[in-house]
């Protein structure tokens, strides 16, 4: 038993599975409902699941892919990019401005997702070589983005908020003929199962921990810190332009100024929960897509026990201290040292009984 | 400060001499840029700029601003970040307006009210990031939307001060001897500064007596430049770290009511952002984000010359707001870039600059 909570005292994703379980507990007890899944039908005529737990997962999918690529940003920079949200209001733009200049077919929507994810990627490139190349701090280089960002995306808007409307949009926002599941959870998993996948057979996730604890070893490893940070910087461009591209599908159109407002702090946010240090090093990605649920679902909660969407941040605040406190090094040691002094014998009878 | 600075130059053993620390040289450019950028704009637009009254608007329009990032100087010198800054304003206007028109409440009672505020959320940060050593974005990001939510709260609708005695405080005004401008019918109108600014100034100045000239301030440095070095030296860096949220706290709190002072409205959209244009004038005023380094007199001037640049493309005639941010963003970008370089040439020689390749002979530039 000692072992046990040992372990699990020190396992990353212990904190925020176990927020994430009261939090399903405390909606259960309030409310036995919450959960239920019932089976709706759209205004397409097409069989959907909805409920809250739905409404969870599909609310977060946006914060989740961000998420992934924050993850890896600040393992190797030691820092964090606060311009996502912006890059993602020009990604959506250069993706609304291609499908309103042409006829939207699934050829002309790849062709329209691939050149914002072009734009995003540079754009993360730019931020990228300043922390890379140039050393500067990744808040203070993502800085000058994050106050020019919208204002390029407004730009390129024309200052209008266009919008676009069509069946292949809302199936990619919303549902895909026959499948029950919104299409932003499928893009979710296969986002994930894909940076598993390059995690497990690539050196990635090792070379970018190397890099984000000890970058002068790294290097005489032989492991590049510049290429690999701007690896992560690329991935997350990805992960930027494929979340605006589906917020913008979403809602139909692009809005400059709300797109994706303030993600960037729930992004970072996610990553903190999910027990990744901001100072870069050691990371897991599940914990940081875990915090994304986690904050979707505190968001959810709270809407659903009334309170005004505007007061929801001061709650948030609340739990989000509650969740980071709980996992402070300090208070971990002070619940193990108080932890063993309450059992001091069993750990030692659990060694007799091993070595018997 | 420059001598700490100068001896962990001296003590790398890179060069004997320096003839000045960092912090100054950073504030110098910052101060140059300025006063460079600020003439130039007398010369080719005229007009409003040869108005001393505008300069003094700068102040006038951004007395919070200043307060809220000089509060920011003293946690980014101790190697944090504070961006709850915003947010505590907008609460303290709100919270003032609200104790003032429906509580029956005092100018005194007002204004311990804002520092009360303002003391609640320094000893928050301070505790969870000094004693608990969390990460201070979370902590003070944490701080921000509680007090972001908190303004709603409190009131949804925006609410307008009407008090008597908080009204003649607010429309006092200090004039300027010998400064002015001669108006359209060719009146003499004096230049002018509120109230707000001669507290931002006298916070200016006295945050900068405490970086130079005490204990608490050296530390700062100390505990920014190298937390380990600096506890081996035997500086208690938990209570250093604590007393510089403790001070950007309170000063967030005294900042709100400036706001207050200056428009005299509670809205929950006040103060929006200003978190960022605080880190924004410390970085253009040569304060690093790493720790270390940083003077509140070139925070002052970093804050000048972000809000003269837009003055500037106003100016222009480039009056959509895009304008204004994208230069504001071009600006960071020329001055985060001037630094780092800066910075580079100063540690490792302009040679060392340059890509392995393109070195002249083959010397081992680690140990150089």
């Amino acid at each position: 038993m000692g072992s046990l909570f040992k372990k699990m005292a020190r396992s990353q994703l212990a904190i925020p599975l176990f927020a994430l379980f009261l939090l399903v507990v405390f909606n259960l007890i309030r409310d036995p409902e919450f959960f239920s899944i019932t089976i709706a039908t759209n205004n397409d005529g097409n069989a959907v699941l909805s409920g809250n737990l739905i409404s969870i997962l599909n609310g977060a999918s946006a914060i989740a892919i961000l998420s992934i690529g924050m993850t890896l940003i600040t393992s190797s920079c030691k820092g964090q990019d606060i311009s996502v949200a912006a890059v993602a209001a020009i990604a959506g733009s250069v993706f609304v401005s291609v499908l309103r200049a042409n006829e939207i077919t699934i050829p002309v929507f790849l062709l329209a997702f691939l050149l914002s994810c072009v734009v995003s990627v540079l754009f993360s490139l730019f931020n990228g070589v300043l922390v890379a190349v140039f050393k500067i701090q990744p808040m203070i280089a993502t800085l000058i983005l994050f106050s020019a960002g919208r204002s390029i995306a407004y730009w390129i808007n024309g200052g209008a908020t266009p919008t676009v409307s069509s069946p292949l949009l809302t199936s990619i926002g919303g549902f895909i003929p026959g499948i029950p599941i919104p299409t932003p959870i499928l893009i979710m998993v296969i986002f994930l199962i894909l940076i598993t996948l390059v995690l497990r057979f690539t050196n990635l996730g090792l070379y970018t921990q190397v890099v984000g604890i000890n970058e002068g070893t790294a290097h005489l490893n032989g492991i590049s810190p510049v290429w690999i940070k701007l690896i992560a910087f690329i991935i997350s461009g990805v992960c930027v332009a494929t979340a605006g591209c589906i917020t913008v599908c979403r809602i139909g159109l692009i809005n400059h100024e709300t797109l994706l407002l303030d993600a960037e702090m729930d992004v970072i946010l996610a990553v903190a929960i999910g027990g990744n240090a901001l100072s870069g090093g050691k990371f897991n990605l599940y914990g940081s897509v875990i915090g994304a649920y986690i904050i979707q679902a505190l968001t959810v909660t709270l809407y659903a026990m009334k309170v005004p969407s505007a007061a929801v941040k001061a709650y948030k605040a609340i739990v989000i201290i509650l969740i980071v406190v709980c996992s402070s090094p300090v208070v971990k040691d002070f619940v193990v040292r108080m932890y063993k002094k309450m059992f001091k014998k069993q750990p030692e009878k659990e060694v007799q009984a091993k070595a018997a | 400060m420059k001598k700490g600075k100068d001896l962990i130059i001296e003590n790398r053993g890179k060069k004997p001499r320096e003839p000045i620390s960092n912090t100054n040289l950073l504030m110098t450019i910052t101060i140059c840029t300025f006063i460079g950028m600020y003439l130039l704009a007398m010369f080719v637009w005229g007009g409003g700029f040869l108005n001393p009254q505008q300069f003094l608007d700068l102040f006038n329009n951004n007395a919070f601003l200043l307060i809220i990032a000089c509060g920011l100087t003293m946690v980014m010198i101790s190697g944090g970040i504070d961006i709850s800054g915003g947010g505590v304003t907008a609460l303290v206007t709100m919270a003032c307006v609200v104790y003032l028109e429906d509580h029956g409440g005092t100018v005194i009672g007002s204004l311990l009210l804002a520092l009360g505020i303002g003391l609640f959320f320094g000893l928050l940060h301070g505790i969870l990031v000094a004693y608990l050593e969390i990460q201070p974005f979370i902590v003070t990001l944490a701080g921000m939307f509680f007090a972001r939510g908190m303004v709603t709260i409190v009131s949804i609708a925006p609410r307008t001060a009407t008090h008597e005695a908080f009204l003649n405080l607010k429309q006092m005004r200090i004039t300027i001897p010998g400064m002015g401008y001669y108006g359209k019918t060719g009146i003499f109108i004096p230049a002018q500064i509120e109230l707000g600014v001669v507290i931002a100034l006298i916070v200016v100045i006295a945050v900068a007596i405490i970086l130079k000239w005490t204990r608490f301030g050296r530390n700062l440095y100390a505990v920014g430049g190298n937390s380990h070095s600096a506890l081996t030296l035997g500086i208690n860096v938990k209570r250093t770290k604590f007393y510089a949220y403790l001070l950007a706290g309170i000063l967030s709190g005294i900042a709100g009511y400036v706001y207050l002072l200056h428009t005299g409205a509670g809205d929950a959209a006040n103060a929006t952002q200003a978190e960022m244009q605080a880190i924004a004038s410390n970085i253009i005023g040569g304060t690093l984000l790493t720790g270390g380094v940083g003077n509140v007199i070139g925070t002052l001037f970093g804050m000048l010359s972000l809000k003269t640049i837009t003055n500037i493309v106003i100016a222009s005639g480039l009056t959509k707001p895009y304008y204004q941010s994208i230069t504001t963003g071009l600006m960071l970008c020329f001055f985060i870039l001037l630094q780092s370089v800066i910075l580079a040439v100063r540690e490792k020689g302009a040679i060392g600059l340059l890509p392995e390749w393109l070195r002249p002979g083959k010397k081992d530039n680690k140990h150089s």
